[in-house]
């Protein structure tokens, strides 16, 4: 039987043999994959890892979470907040430990107290303002529109004219 | 007031405000996170020395002296900005200065303190940052001051500068010594 090679793209040598040596090399893609994650002891105590320490901020690199960081602060936080929820913690006693090192801040959902009363509801407020203003406008601009206009004075047609030729 | 002065005075008041807090939060620094411990009792350890594995440091070997606690590391390179003023302080003996070796090797520890000097009475050998941790170490050079009875007074993030040091560092010592 005829090879099938005729029907093969036109490619010279060199280049079919590079295109094979690339496709030979993807295979060792996976060697490039760096971090393994440990084998889960726990699938649920990795879960509740993951949970409690996607809500922590890493105060390295500030716009992580300590979930996602690799600064060594977020990897040694990490393994305490392992240790203790296998130790049996509570998440409110997890982040009992870790704002007492280092403060609110490190919580992406501040705690409502009297200091945060304002960070929670002013928003709502300003927007509450915004609306009330906003309808106060739109109430008073078909009310003016409608307003029929005031009876002409007998003169002013005449003062009208005036007024006009006076411009030119 | 007439009607029409109020409606230009409105948003004017309400773009000063933002404006205020504007100015204000511009000249925060959000790297700055301010620790909790301030006003509270130093946190525990028990470390050994950086110079003598065998012997160990305790927090309450400190109690009824103000001190003052420097975290370094010889892989931290804004640490070797702040040291020719920490070997001057030191120098002067105004209050012990100890160090803590903050996630280092002690080979490396030893060598940084011998190639730019030494200004403490002790260095505490923290490899795996346990202690760092418990005292909110987040940034290195960080340094506390710690009163008589082992309140932390006052913590300092980043490199010590002599500007701190004259209107912070030095007028609380004057306070908690005198």
């Amino acid at each position: 039987m005829a090879s099938p090679m005729h029907l093969a793209p036109r490619l010279p040598a060199w280049a079919a043999a590079l295109l094979a040596a690339c496709a030979l090399l993807c295979l060792a893609l996976p060697a490039a994959a760096k971090e393994a994650a440990p084998a889960a002891a726990d699938p649920a105590l990795e879960a509740r890892l993951v949970r409690i320490t996607a809500e922590l901020r890493c105060l390295v690199c500030q716009n992580q979470t300590i979930a996602d960081s690799n600064a060594d602060l977020a990897t040694d936080l990490r393994g305490q907040v392992h240790a203790r929820i296998a130790a049996g913690e509570t998440d409110a006693q997890i982040r009992r430990y870790v704002t007492d090192r280092y403060g609110d801040f490190v919580l992406y959902k501040p705690p409502l107290t009297a200091r945060t009363v304002a960070l929670w509801v002013g928003p709502f407020a300003i927007l509450l303002v915004a609306l009330w203003i906003v309808l106060r406008v739109l109430r008073r601009r078909p009310r003016a529109a409608q307003a029929p206009p005031p009876p002409a004075a007998p003169d002013e047609g005449e003062r009208l004219r005036r007024l006009l030729d006076e411009e030119r | 007031m007439n009607i029409k002065i109020l409606r230009f005075l409105v948003p004017l008041g309400i773009f000063l405000v933002l404006a205020g807090f504007l100015a204000a939060g511009l000249k925060l620094n959000p790297r700055e996170v301010p620790s909790p411990l301030i006003g509270k009792a130093a946190p525990g350890f028990a470390l050994a020395r950086l110079d003598d594995a065998a012997q160990t440091v305790r927090r309450e070997d400190m109690l009824g002296r103000v001190w003052m606690l420097n975290v370094w590391a010889s892989w931290c390179a804004a640490c070797r900005d702040e040291h020719p003023l920490l070997v001057e302080f030191a120098r002067r003996k105004v209050v012990p200065v100890y160090g803590l070796n903050y996630k280092d090797a002690r080979p490396d520890g030893l060598a940084w303190l011998a190639r730019f000097g030494n200004p403490y009475e002790a260095s505490l050998f923290d490899q795996d940052g346990r202690v760092g941790i418990d005292y909110g170490v987040y940034g290195v050079p960080e340094t506390f001051i710690i009163d008589k009875q082992g309140v932390v007074r006052f913590k300092h993030i980043g490199p010590i500068t002599r500007e701190v040091l004259q209107s912070r560092i030095e007028p609380l010592l004057r306070e908690l010594n005198g």
